[in-house]
């Protein structure tokens, strides 16, 4: 086809691109706030020892599990912490740690309402829909460049691309939580003259909580999937150790790390499972 | 009798084309006509009724006819498209949003077919679920919802969940849910639909025996016409949208207003559903620890009977004494009742249906005692209460 020009799609990103760069302070004030949250969980992390930590983890655990008791899955949280730390892991472990956490929160916060936006608004589903396809399906590498531009180098961008790519989840699940709230529950709080929020926070979200749980969950185990990638705009970690290890063609070291990664994930993901499972006895 | 709740000339059309569809219903058409040439569906078309304070009134048709529309404009859970909703005289449908909710807070309260009760709150708190709502305090409104499910007979399930009751307790619940709020108005879409047969019946009698304190203006609807006839004061049947016919359930059952109402109320047949309970009769009876042969030969002059049950002082059965045997005691100047009393008298339990004893009723000469299972004497059970009921008369409304 010679005939027909190439749509000049790329440059037209770099000018929204170069058109977005220029609200400077906007983006300062952005880094800053986020920089604040990272520096606020790796404070704390820095402060705990390693064996409090471990206390906690572990101690969290068995509360959380406290009807079912899962004694493999305590054994599995000190063998894997204790090789954390003998591989030497421990700090990059807690900086991933950071990262995660801050990408979920702000999955959380800004995730949450635009699911509830989403469930009750079909105009707003029928939009963001495939918007939200878009965000899950484009290469997360992409994310990277403006995440740079915008944001520089370091934990922030990482934080940034982390979000895009892994809030998704959360809304859906958020919406289809909302969406699934049996009619005649909904009748029932509206018959009996609750308000729009009354509704919401009485009815739909304690309702739509396991399903929106689950999405945080999601987020939570694709922002892990990230760590690799951020490292490459130099945000640090365990993602950093395995990014290092592929440029020196290291597979011992990159495998230690990776194994440290999937510990941690495998922590996380059984720990908001256990939070999120139901204090309601089923029939 | 003043009108509680008067309906108005109330339509409501679902889907697009509202307009031509209500120039179709002027022109008469049917529902099935207006579908398909509209594309519309005619939910509730014209209704024009009005609910008397205190009275239960229960809307009946086959599904589809629009009932669960009907009642779910009277608090505006769905829109009319046009029409007058008037609660003690004021107006509805010109309620802005907020006086609409002050309404559904204070003036009525739903209870749903299944039960809608909230899973992740306990018993206590679904109970209290309106009150919280209005923003009454925790005490208060857990005192309140407390009371409400004594009132319905569930006593120390509170902090249960739903999911741990059983349905005739959840639907229990979901009464109490609208007792709570204490409005005047109940409305009640398939409140027992979802029971199985007992537990509705136990749930009917249920709400008569509150109803006679609680004196709720309640519309109830149902797809059974035994319900309809037990709990309805006034019944209202519905066709295709359109009401059909209004009135006592005597005027249902004796001039039907057309082929619809006649198919309903063909499938009655009124002696499946009645129990000894529904026929008995109250007796006049002596005590046997107290009463002697003078007191006995009184009451059954005073009731001009020939026959009198006998019980002891813990009002239990004990037998019947005949007119002509106690003459002869007070010509022997005898003080007891001992000697003459006839134990071979036919009993049998309030739930038996009505069916099973009726070829023995009509053979024994001495009527039926019903007792309970401490052999306490109900009621007994004459021929001619029998024959009355079958008929559509029921002699004992509140058994
Ligand atoms: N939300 C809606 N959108 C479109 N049509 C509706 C809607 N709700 C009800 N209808 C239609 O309105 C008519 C009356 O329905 P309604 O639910 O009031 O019947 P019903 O008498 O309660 O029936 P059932 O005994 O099955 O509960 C039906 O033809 C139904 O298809
Ligand atoms: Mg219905």
């Amino acid at each position: 086809m010679p005939n027909i020009p190439q749509l000049p799609v790329s440059s037209w990103i770099d000018k929204l691109v170069d058109w977005l760069a220029s609200f400077e302070g906007f983006f300062n004030g952005v880094t800053n706030f986020i920089g604040g949250i990272i520096n606020g969980f790796q404070w704390v992390f820095d402060l705990l020892p390693i064996w409090l930590f471990m206390i906690l983890v572990v101690g969290g655990t068995y509360w959380l599990n406290r009807k079912t008791k899962h004694w493999g899955l305590i054994a599995f949280e000190i063998v894997g912490l204790l090789y954390i730390w003998n591989q030497g892991f421990w700090r990059d472990m807690t900086q991933t740690l950071t990262l995660v956490l801050t990408s979920s929160l702000i999955a959380l916060v800004i995730g949450v309402p635009l699911g509830i936006w989403m469930g009750k608004s079909k105009v707003f589903e029928t939009i963001n829909k495939p918007v939200l396809d878009f965000m899950q399906t484009m290469p997360a590498f992409v994310y990277l460049i403006p995440a740079v531009a915008f944001f520089g180098i370091g934990m922030v961008p990482g934080v940034i691309a982390s979000v895009i790519f892994a809030m998704p989840p959360t809304i859906r699940m958020t919406d289809l939580g909302i969406r699934q709230v049996p009619a005649d529950l909904i009748e029932a709080a509206d018959s009996y003259g609750s308000t729009s929020w009354q509704k919401l926070f009485k009815v739909q979200l304690p309702l739509a909580k396991s399903t929106l749980m689950a999405g945080v969950n999601q987020s939570m185990m694709l922002s892990l999937s990230m760590v690799v990638i951020a490292s490459m705009i130099g945000a640090m970690g365990l993602g950093n150790k395995v990014y290092f290890a592929v440029g020196r063609n290291d597979a011992g070291g990159g495998f230690a790390a990776g194994l440290a990664i999937v510990i941690l994930a495998i922590i996380l993901d059984r720990i908001t499972q256990a939070i999120n499972r139901s204090k309601i006895p089923k029939s | 009798m003043t009108a509680k709740l008067q309906v108005r000339h109330l339509t409501k059309i679902f889907g697009r084309r509202i307009a031509r569809a209500e120039e179709l219903i002027k022109a008469g058409r049917t529902k099935a006509e207006i579908l398909k040439s509209a594309g519309a569906t005619v939910g509730v078309s014209d209704a024009n009724f009005e609910v008397n304070d205190g009275e239960i009134f229960v809307i009946m048709g086959l599904s589809g006819s629009g009932k669960s529309t009907m009642i779910r404009m009277i608090n505006r859970l769905i829109e009319p498209t046009s029409g007058e909703i008037l609660i003690d005289g004021k107006n509805l449908t010109s309620l802005n949003k907020k006086e609409l909710l002050n309404v559904r807070r204070n003036k009525m309260s739903m209870v749903f077919q299944n039960f809608a009760l909230f899973p992740n709150r306990t018993i206590i708190e679904n109970t209290a679920y309106g009150l919280e709502i209005k923003g009454v305090d925790k005490d208060e409104r857990h005192q309140k919802a407390h009371e409400a499910l004594e009132l319905v007979g569930l006593h120390g399930y509170d902090n249960q969940y739903p999911t741990q009751l059983s349905g005739g307790m959840q639907q229990r619940v979901g009464l109490a849910r609208a007792l709570a709020n204490n409005s005047e108005i109940l409305l009640m879409d398939e409140a027992f639909s979802a029971l199985d047969p007992l537990n509705r019946k136990d749930m009917q009698d249920e709400l008569l025996d509150l109803q006679e304190n609680l004196h709720k203006t309640i519309v109830f609807i149902s797809h059974d016409l035994n319900e309809a006839l037990r709990i309805g004061d006034r019944i209202m049947i519905m066709k295709d949208g359109v009401i059909v016919q209004t009135g006592t359930p005597e005027e249902i059952l004796t001039q039907p207003a057309d082929d619809y109402v006649e198919k309903f109320i063909e499938d009655v047949d009124r002696t499946k559903v009645l129990t000894a309970a529904n026929v008995m009769i109250r007796p006049s009876y002596v005590n046997i620890d107290k009463d002697g042969p003078r007191i006995a030969m009184r009451r059954m002059v005073e009731n001009e009977i020939s026959s009198l049950y006998v019980v002891n002082s813990k009002r239990e059965f004990v037998g019947v004494v005949d007119a002509s045997h106690v003459m002869g005691l007070i010509k022997k100047k005898e003080r007891q009742l001992n000697s003459v009393i006839q134990t071979n008298v036919p009993t049998t339990a309030p739930d038996t249906p009505i069916t099973e004893i009726m070829d023995k009723i009509s053979s024994t000469p001495i009527p039926y005692a019903v007792i309970d299972d401490q052999n306490h004497l109900l009621g007994i059970i004459i021929r001619g209460a029998v024959l009355g009921a079958i008929s559509g008369n029921e002699v004992n409304e509140d058994a």
